[in-house]
């Protein structure tokens, strides 16, 4: 809808505190267990039951208190078009990972530690890969959906001109309030699941990264093109794996490698890979297809 | 019965008085022409018509509600309806979603925006299209069209709304003269045929009085004269505020 989040990391923050403070919950006491931080011989273990039970019961409590946070935080700043909101939702990011690390029962600064798989549970790396799998294909189906609707070319109409769609009687700000809360819901599954898969949250650099994955987020969509709905899978992949290859043939200089690709996608290739695509594609085949 | 009731609306920005003391009536199946010189004040009437803004004081009643106080989103959606004089269509849809996401909003529940975007109207976006001569262009992009025939389709978008009452800001500006006679003979078919009370600010004189039973003409923000187009065109007074007074 033409607005850029960068305050998405607060539902992703969000899911993965609330998963793992229940799967915890479920079984010890919170605090206890986060002051604990290995001392004192007591040690915390996870039966099966009891860590499949706290992943099912976590990962959508998780999921809709992030949605909630979308539906109170977004009704205060969707007001706000354009930079005004991108900046605002920024601070929003630096905010959340602020308060994650002065609350104690959280583990403070400090973070927190996501329950230890059980022995019986050998491979988890491979468990949450198709775990994010599966999440990734239900976003994407539930997507797919959600672009056949008037919803989407609602928030299309708001993309390209705001005050028309408000004049011609749509309720713009219920609109984007609607749509922040259904990226939260997912957001706040994938916060839970990336918690687990760290094992440890920081409440700055894992759980609130606004510098990071919350910039990537946003970059992945511009790089495989906005608006469409395959466009964010192709520049997931490709930005992934062209840091991966920064990462390891350009050690040193892999933070500034990463830099140069973010201003290069940007300021030349705005419309993305599909967008680029579809610009080439002949009118006659778009005509045809719809 | 008059469907629009405009009494005593006074407007400021700052120092400058746009709007002082208007009061205009317009009854239910009519079409009423408003006219002024530059700066006269017409279109910051209309947005306070619409809640485009706040307005200082007076009142605006339309089918007997008062509405001066409610968001732009809900007078629209009780069937009063704008254009703008900057034609606004959305620019990177094309012409069929730009008329799909046009449907009238107004007795539908927010959750009907999850409907299928090609359950409804795809009849009568297609008739309309025709009507205002884009069918053959329904697949381009908004943004793409002529500068005439996005004012085209912005109108056929406010006529897919199914309006009561539509507020048009200079319908006719920088269209091509010869395509001029077909709008406003689109204009008179959608007051005649699909019952749409029309409120239009119109600079080019030949066509508001061809189009207008009534006219009000402001000057310096405050109600010049009213009246019959014909009485309108011998006003002394009109005449005066649009080439100077001697």
């Amino acid at each position: 809808m033409g607005y850029n989040s960068f305050g998405n990391v607060l539902f992703f923050g969000i899911g993965m505190y609330v998963t793992a403070v229940i799967q915890v919950g479920l079984v010890y006491d919170v605090a206890v267990y986060n002051s604990a931080r290995g001392g004192g011989g007591i040690i915390f273990t996870f039966d099966v039951e009891q860590y499949a039970q706290g992943l099912a019961i976590g990962l959508p409590a998780g999921a809709v208190l992030a949605a909630l946070a979308a539906i109170l935080v977004g009704s205060a700043v969707l007001g706000m078009r354009g930079q005004y909101f991108a900046v605002c939702t920024l601070g929003l990011g630096f905010a959340a990972a602020q308060i994650a690390s002065g609350w104690d029962l959280l583990g403070g600064g400090s973070g927190m530690v996501p329950p230890t798989p059980p022995e019986a549970f050998a491979n988890t790396g491979r468990f949450y890969y198709y775990l994010a799998l599966g999440l990734a294909a239900v976003v994407f189906a539930f997507l797919s959906w959600l672009y056949t609707t008037r919803f989407a070319l609602g928030l299309n109409a708001i993309r390209d001109d705001e005050d028309k769609a408000e004049a011609m009687g749509h309720l713009t700000t219920r609109i984007k309030v609607t749509a922040w809360t259904i990226s939260a819901f997912f957001l706040g599954i994938a916060g839970g699941i990336f918690g687990n898969v760290k094992r440890f949250i920081d409440p700055i650099d894992v759980a609130f990264p606004g510098g990071t994955i919350g910039v990537w987020m946003i970059l992945m969509a511009i790089l495989g093109g906005k608006g469409t709905i395959i466009g964010p899978v192709i520049g997931a992949v490709v930005f992934q794996v062209t840091k991966e290859l920064f990462w390891t043939y350009l050690l040193g200089w892999q933070r500034v490698a990463l830099g140069l690709l973010i201003v290069l996608i940007v300021v030349f290739f705005p419309q993305g890979i599909v967008g680029w695509f579809s610009r080439r594609k002949p009118p006659i085949l778009e005509t045809q297809a719809s | 019965m008059a469907l629009l009731e405009v009494s005593d609306i006074s407007k400021s920005f700052g120092g400058v008085v746009a709007n002082r003391g208007i009061s205009i009536d317009v009854s239910d199946g009519a079409i009423v022409g408003l006219i002024g010189p530059n700066g006269s004040g017409k279109t910051t009437l209309f947005n306070s018509i619409v809640g485009a803004h706040p307005i200082d004081e007076g009142k605006v009643r339309f089918s007997g509600r008062e509405i001066s106080q409610l968001p732009i989103a809900r007078i629209a959606r009780l069937g009063l309806l704008r254009t703008f004089q900057q034609t606004r269509i959305y620019k990177q849809m094309t012409c069929v979603e730009n008329m799909l996401i046009s449907i009238s909003e107004r007795d539908r529940g927010f959750l009907s925006l999850f409907a299928n975007r090609h359950a409804t109207a795809t009849d009568k976006t297609s008739e309309l299209l025709e009507f205002v001569g884009l069918y053959e262009k329904r697949h381009e992009l908004a943004g793409d069209l002529s500068f005439g025939q996005q004012k085209l389709l912005e109108f056929a978008m406010a006529l897919m709304n199914e309006p009561r009452m539509l507020l048009l800001d200079e319908p006719t500006a920088g269209i091509n003269p010869t395509l001029i006679n077909g709008l406003i003979d689109r204009l008179k078919r959608a007051n005649a045929e699909f019952g749409i009370t029309l409120l239009v600010i119109e600079h080019n004189m030949r066509v508001i009085m061809d189009l207008a039973q009534h006219i009000y003409c402001l000057a310096h923000g405050e109600l010049l004269a009213a009246g019959a187009p014909s009485e309108i065109q011998n006003n002394q007074l009109v005449i005066d505020a649009y080439l100077g007074a001697h």
